[in-house]
């Protein structure tokens, strides 16, 4: 997969200009996003893959097989609500090691901004695109649930309460109803991701960490053995997921 | 002083001699670069093709010709064509195919269309080698396939009436090796696309669907249903296939490790490439090893025929009930949405077949 982030270019939305700001800061730099990811602490790469080696918040001990999830509009907000916006897309393919690094060809001015963001998913405008790379990596949602794409694919198995092996498939969508020529959309999913505070320097680097336990943790606790398959129709399994994703993200480091 | 004298004439001499004779090489093909069907261009990344194979018209020609030459074979028997028919959308009828000594692999033969769109470029059920030019190079040399040397084939090649200067159309050289030949059947091999399917047309506005067809459509796209979307396309990628390995749940034990023989890692045995749902009604049987003689034995596979196993994709629905349990209607449904995939245009394109 090509870095999508890295072909575009940054657009400039000015909400409020007062203040200090970073008109002073003439030195400009490129960014590099790093992604990690950890299970409560531990450190996750597809090396842990395939193996039932995890327990949830419920107890249920469970596998990762597959695991993609699409960030966009990468956001610098300044200290006098500038926004800088990276227009753009990054699908992470922690399963194939792909895209975990991506560095933005577009130049940031150094200094400090008041949060660093991005959005989980697509905007419902971005969503509503035609994405002939994202078409190719099969990462695409029926029309019949309202179209677009996958935020994100974790799939897996679990022990069920049968003691059995079973598969599981956490599909983040745009939740719908209604599926059909005529879906509508009980809430927005997608979700803004804010990671506070960050200073940018020469070359600065920045490691995003996913907590992949939270997404059956808080507030939902996910009990695998009701909600396992077949989410990506069900609306509510999918604002259980956004739910759940609110704290999955964090900013490890910057430098 | 006459020596020098000598020699210098002596020199004159050789350069307008060497001026007198020099050839100059006029060695020039005619670009043919691979003519992108609409949908595609619309929808999925641009084809792969190698900066050091580019399509000629040349190049084609020459490669069409070896793909339905036995002279590839040990005992000019058996061409490429043989096990990859165009009227069976470049696949072989018979679940398994006999080589030239009568012998019979375990693998049903792969159809061959749309080959430039395998981004991944692993080719074979399990993805054993990589690059289109490579494929071509197995099946010459497997005892049980053409069980030919290439020694022999350049041999022969170098002393057929029309190939020397094919070859020369095509590359430049009179020289014949086993890279050019490959080369020049992977160019070949990237023009047979297929998107001329009733559903391209529907998709295009030409033609409508039955309702039994758009009901199948649904059925293919409904996770809670067919689910076949995952693994095989939609109208958002017009390859009906994603390229990749899955275990499908065929078998409870493997005899045929698949990508994990290829890999080395027990987590991807059984794992076998999703083959394209396009022209299925041209490629039974159906599988790695050609079990199903029918759609709807494929389709009762997945409905009903599940077996479970470690490797098992976790987007084979149910497993333990053996699968989604379609009803008959949709079964029936699916069954007239995947033949809508088949693109006859495609099979009797006299382009693609022997002259």
């Amino acid at each position: 997969m090509k870095n999508i982030l890295s072909l575009l270019l940054i657009t400039f939305f000015t909400l409020i200009s007062c203040g200090e700001d970073n008109e002073n800061d003439t030195s400009q730099t490129n960014i590099t996003f790093n992604f990690s990811h950890t299970w409560d602490g531990t450190a996750v790469t597809n090396a842990d893959f395939n193996d039932i080696k995890f327990t949830n918040e419920n107890g249920d001990k469970l596998s990762i097989e597959r695991l993609r999830y699409l960030i966009s509009r990468i956001t610098f907000t300044s200290n006098s609500n500038e926004k800088l916006v990276l227009n753009g897309y990054n699908l992470i393919d922690v399963t194939n090691n792909q895209n975990l690094s991506i560095t933005s060809s577009a130049f940031i001015p150094q200094g400090n901004y008041r949060d660093l963001s991005f959005t989980f998913g697509f905007t419902n405008e971005d969503n509503s695109g035609n994405y002939e790379d994202l078409n190719s990596a099969s990462w695409f949602v029926p029309e019949m649930l309202g179209g677009g794409y996958h935020y994100m694919q974790m799939d897996g198995k679990f022990i069920n309460n049968a003691d059995e092996e079973q598969g599981y498939n956490y599909h983040s969508i745009r939740a719908a109803d209604n599926p059909g020529d005529n879906p509508t959309f009980p809430q927005d999913t997608f979700f803004n991701v804010s990671l506070g505070e960050v200073t940018v320097t020469n070359n600065a680097k920045f490691n995003i960490e996913m907590n992949i336990a939270e997404w059956f943790k808080n507030p939902n606790r996910w009990d695998l053995n009701v909600l396992n398959q077949m989410l990506m129709p069900n609306s509510d399994a999918q604002i259980k997921m956004y739910e759940n994703g609110q704290n999955v993200f964090s900013l490890k480091s910057g430098d | 002083m006459r020596l020098r004298k000598l020699l210098h004439i002596t020199f004159i001499i050789i350069v307008c001699f060497s001026c007198e004779s020099e050839t100059v090489n006029t060695y020039k093909n005619t670009p043919s670069p691979l003519e992108i069907p609409k949908l595609f261009q619309e929808n999925i990344l641009a084809p792969i093709v190698p900066i050091d194979n580019p399509q000629t018209e040349e190049g084609i020609a020459l490669g069409k010709k070896l793909f339905f030459d036995p002279i590839l074979s040990s005992n000019n028997t058996q061409a490429c064509a043989d096990c990859h028919a165009p009227e069976n959308a470049f696949t072989d009828s018979d679940r398994f195919s006999d080589g030239v000594e009568g012998f019979f692999g375990n693998r049903n033969s792969m159809p061959l269309f749309n080959l430039a769109w395998n981004y991944d470029e692993k080719f074979f059920w399990d993805g054993n080698t990589f690059s289109l030019e490579h494929q071509a190079f197995i099946p010459v040399t497997d005892p049980i396939e053409m069980n030919s040397t290439w020694q022999n084939i350049e041999q022969k090649l170098k002393q057929h009436t029309d190939y020397p200067e094919l070859f020369e159309k095509a590359f430049g050289t009179k020289t014949i090796d086993s890279s050019l030949v490959t080369k020049a059947i992977a160019q070949f091999e990237r023009t047979l696309i297929s998107a001329n399917s009733k559903f391209d047309k529907h998709l295009l506005g030409e033609i409508e669907l039955t309702p039994q067809e758009l009901n199948g459509f649904n059925v293919f796209m409904d996770e809670a249903r067919g689910d076949c979307f995952h693994c095989h396309g939609s109208d958002k990628n017009p390859l009906w296939t994603d390229n990749l390995f899955h275990n499908n749940g065929l078998d409870e034990t493997f005899t045929d490790l698949g990508l994990g023989a290829v890999t080395g890692d027990p987590a991807d045995n059984g794992k076998f490439k999703s083959p394209s749902l396009r022209n299925l009604a041209f490629t039974a049987p159906y599988m790695h090893d050609g079990r199903f003689t029918s759609l709807e034995d494929v389709i009762n596979h997945y409905s009903e025929g599940l077996k479970n196993s470690s490797t098992i994709d976790p987007l084979m629905k149910k497993v333990s009930q053996g699968g989604v349990g379609l009803s008959e209607n949709d079964k029936a449904d699916l069954k007239a949405f995947l033949l809508s995939l088949s693109d006859n245009e495609f099979i009797s394109n006299p382009e693609f077949k022997k002259e």
